[in-house]
């Protein structure tokens, strides 16, 4: 089968690759019928995520057809034919964590568990695509994928909802969704919303879906801050406006009531000085991630808010603002997204109409063309906001 | 935590060991009981002291089999050097008063104990490798409850399926069973097992019998975990690792770690009690394992070829 592969810094290739087998009993085969390319793999493409493998298939944002399933699924469970969209979290729905619902905590589904333990203390669960760190699990931006313990791992869709209403139950709808629900959004609140990528574009759906009375977004991208625009949220623009001095203005001084940190290890910040130092420290590896939204969305939240972040970070940062943070009551809420949890009630949100997940797709393109659709996405070129694949 | 010594069981089948035991006794008894004859034999006299001293001598050779045989430990090997230095010293003031008579068969005897001082030298460094009982603890919880856990920790036979240096187990009466593992460098380690203490859902011990390539012993203790959390299982081993330090490190290098070997064990039970089966990645497909970890089968499917391997 075709599969979009690593193979080095900044170079993703199609290639031919054996097609997948089922290796645990719970195992599904799915043929895919739509995958997306995400933020997060970027900063495997980067290669700021350490443990890729030249090789490795790509992607964790991906849906398709059972076409086979292993010995060990419960009569019922997942069919061949059925039509499923798979959460990239891995979670084996039997350990603690699983049964707390903390689904990308999961203590069994990493293979790798004793690197991610290594770095985070604990282990995290296995992804599909997202390096050996995350268990070393083949990708979805392919033909072909293996969905491990897929009773578990699969959301049946059985309504006739398009691929591209349901393709980002898989990641990123989600994710912006716990984004908000974290705030413990009131009536009234004002929830800003660092970064208007897909995921950010998301939690300010969520969040007005929640009750947020206005909607803030921040990001350098025009193109990004009109799509916000359209839907009616406030805009600012970091390269041109200090963000505190703009939010406060737009809250009477308070600050925002809840802020979303959507960016993560990434970051760019229009303060040159200070982005070069987190390059700098990055660059001797003394610092991995660069956080200036996370700083912000700190010094910038209203005291007694809620800092809720689904930016990724992979490591250690620098100039934690520890001291705003415990002087003004702030909660810092945070976790890569426990997609199952969300999926359901999601799933109903699309067909009610009340979120409409195609709104953000701004590129279309046969798998084949994957690196193509990774160099609009990672350069910004062409307005590119989410790009899906067809296999 | 290290020790000077070398298993006692390990010794004990050590022909060297047992051959100089023998050789002791072979020397020690007509010693103590012809003392003049043996004195004459070797051209030094029959003179009260040197009577004397033979028997003395022979009472110490007697000693050093009676150890060397019974009880082997390097301490004897040791003993026996010390001896055969004083008998040189002996022989050394012989020979310096020697009167002329029996010349050639104090000077041979002087050259034969000089050869057995080096063959004790030898035993005693080379059996006094210093080795390292090593403790090893680890814990996890499991969603289960005890009496689950102890129930499938007790099925010996299926332990291979999540300590992978295990190669078999095989149960062989109602407390013994016989152990089959992987070692370093390629090689293969076998020992049997009794179960020394067995409370159902609280608690297993047991130890190696004599005899075995590595003394080992170990427990698991399973507590119920506080809130309805499932079981605690806290596993300790004991291992009498050969080679001592430099053994380990050697070890470490060759990706089996004891403690990281012990922490993966535990990870693929937990799977096994949860979800009933290892888990496997494309790039881990033997599941869970710290040699493994690194270099990785790429996160893609595996060949035919390569499926097979993993899946055997
Ligand atoms: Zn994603
Ligand atoms: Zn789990």
């Amino acid at each position: 089968m075709k599969a979009n592969c690593w193979t080095g810094r900044n170079s993703v290739e199609v290639q031919d690759v054996p097609d997948p087998s089922i290796l645990n009993s719970r195992d599904a085969i799915v043929k895919i019928t739509s995958t997306a390319i995400c933020g997060s793999d970027l900063h495997l493409v980067d290669g700021y995520v350490p443990t890729m493998e030249k090789g490795d298939i790509l992607g964790h944002e991906f849906m398709g057809e059972v076409v086979e399933v292993g010995s060990g699924i419960s009569d019922g469970k997942v069919r061949v034919g059925d039509r499923v969209v798979v959460p990239f979290p891995i979670a084996c729905g039997a350990c603690a964590s699983c049964r707390a619902e903390l689904y990308s905590c999961c203590e069994n589904s990493n293979p790798n568990a004793g690197i991610s333990e290594k770095m985070f203390g604990h282990p995290t669960c296995g992804i599909y695509g997202y390096s050996h760190l995350t268990g070393g699990f083949a990708g979805g931006q392919a033909e072909y994928a293996r969905v491990v313990l897929a009773d578990t791992n699969a959301l049946k869709i059985e309504s006739d909802l398009s691929d591209e209403q349901v393709l980002f139950l898989s990641d990123i709808l989600p994710t912006g969704f716990m984004g908000a629900d974290m705030c413990d959004i009131e009536e009234g609140d004002v929830v800003a919303v660092w970064g208007a990528g897909p995921v950010g574009q998301f939690a300010m759906d969520s969040a007005r879906v929640l009750g947020a009375e206005k909607v803030i977004a921040i990001d350098k991208e025009t193109y990004r801050l009109d799509m916000a625009a359209a839907q009616g949220y406030t805009t600012i623009n970091f390269e041109d406006t200090d963000v505190r001095s703009a939010l406060l203005e737009l809250t009477g001084g308070r600050g925002p009531d809840k802020c979303i940190d959507a960016v993560g290890m990434e970051a760019t910040h229009g303060a040159s000085h200070i982005h070069l130092y987190d390059r700098a420290k990055q660059a001797v590896r003394s610092e991995t991630d660069r956080p200036h939204a996370l700083r912000q969305a700190i010094m910038s939240c209203r005291s007694g808010g809620v800092v809720s972040v689904i930016g990724v970070y992979g490591g250690m940062i620098d100039k934690f603002p520890a001291g705003a943070w415990m002087n003004r009551s702030l909660t810092l809420r945070t976790g890569q997204c426990h997609v199952q949890r969300y999926m359901q009630p999601l799933l109903a949100m699309i067909e009610q109409g009340k979120i409409d997940p195609t709104r953000i797709i701004t590129h279309r393109l046969p798998l084949t063309e994957a690196p193509t659709g990774y160099d609009l996405f990672k350069n910004k070129k062409d307005n590119c906001e989410k790009v899906v694949l067809k296999p | 935590m290290t020790t000077d010594t070398r298993s006692t069981s390990s010794l004990r089948h050590d022909p060297l060991v047992r051959g100089l035991g023998w050789a002791s006794a072979a020397l020690g008894v007509p010693q103590v009981v012809a003392p003049a004859g043996f004195a004459r034999a070797l051209g030094v006299g029959d003179a009260p002291r040197h009577r004397t001293a033979t028997t003395a001598v022979g009472v110490r050779e007697l000693a050093a089999a009676a150890g060397l045989l019974g009880r082997p430990h390097p301490v004897w090997l040791w003993g026996r050097v010390g001896g055969d230095l004083m008998d040189l010293t002996m022989l050394g003031r012989a020979l310096k008063n020697h009167d002329g008579r029996g010349l050639g068969r104090t000077v041979a005897a002087t050259a034969a104990v000089t050869a057995i001082t080096a063959t004790d030298v030898y035993a005693a460094v080379t059996r006094t490798r210093r080795s390292s009982p090593m403790e090893l603890t680890a814990a996890t919880t499991v969603t289960r409850s005890p009496d689950e856990v102890y129930t499938l920790w007790k099925d010996l036979e299926r332990l291979p399926e999540f300590m992978v240096h295990l190669d078999e187990v095989r149960v062989t009466g109602p407390r013994t069973s016989h152990w089959r593992a992987g070692a370093p460098f390629g090689r293969t380690v076998e020992w049997d097992a009794e179960i020394t203490q067995d409370v159902p859902g609280q608690l297993i011990a047991w130890r190696s019998v004599d005899g075995a390539d590595i003394d080992n012993s170990g427990e698991v203790r399973f507590v119920p975990a506080p809130g309805g959390r499932g079981t605690e299982i806290h596993v300790s081993l004991r291992y009498d690792l050969p080679g001592g330090p430099l053994g380990q490190a050697a070890a470490r290098y060759f990706g089996e770690e004891p403690h990281q070997q012990l922490d993966d064990d535990l990870r693929r039970f937990k799977q096994i009690a949860e979800i009933g089966e290892v888990v496997r990645s494309e790039g881990a497909p033997g599941g869970k394992r710290a040699r493994g970890e690194f270099p990785q089968h790429p996160a893609r499917p595996l060949t035919e070829d390569e499926l097979k391997e993993a899946l055997s």
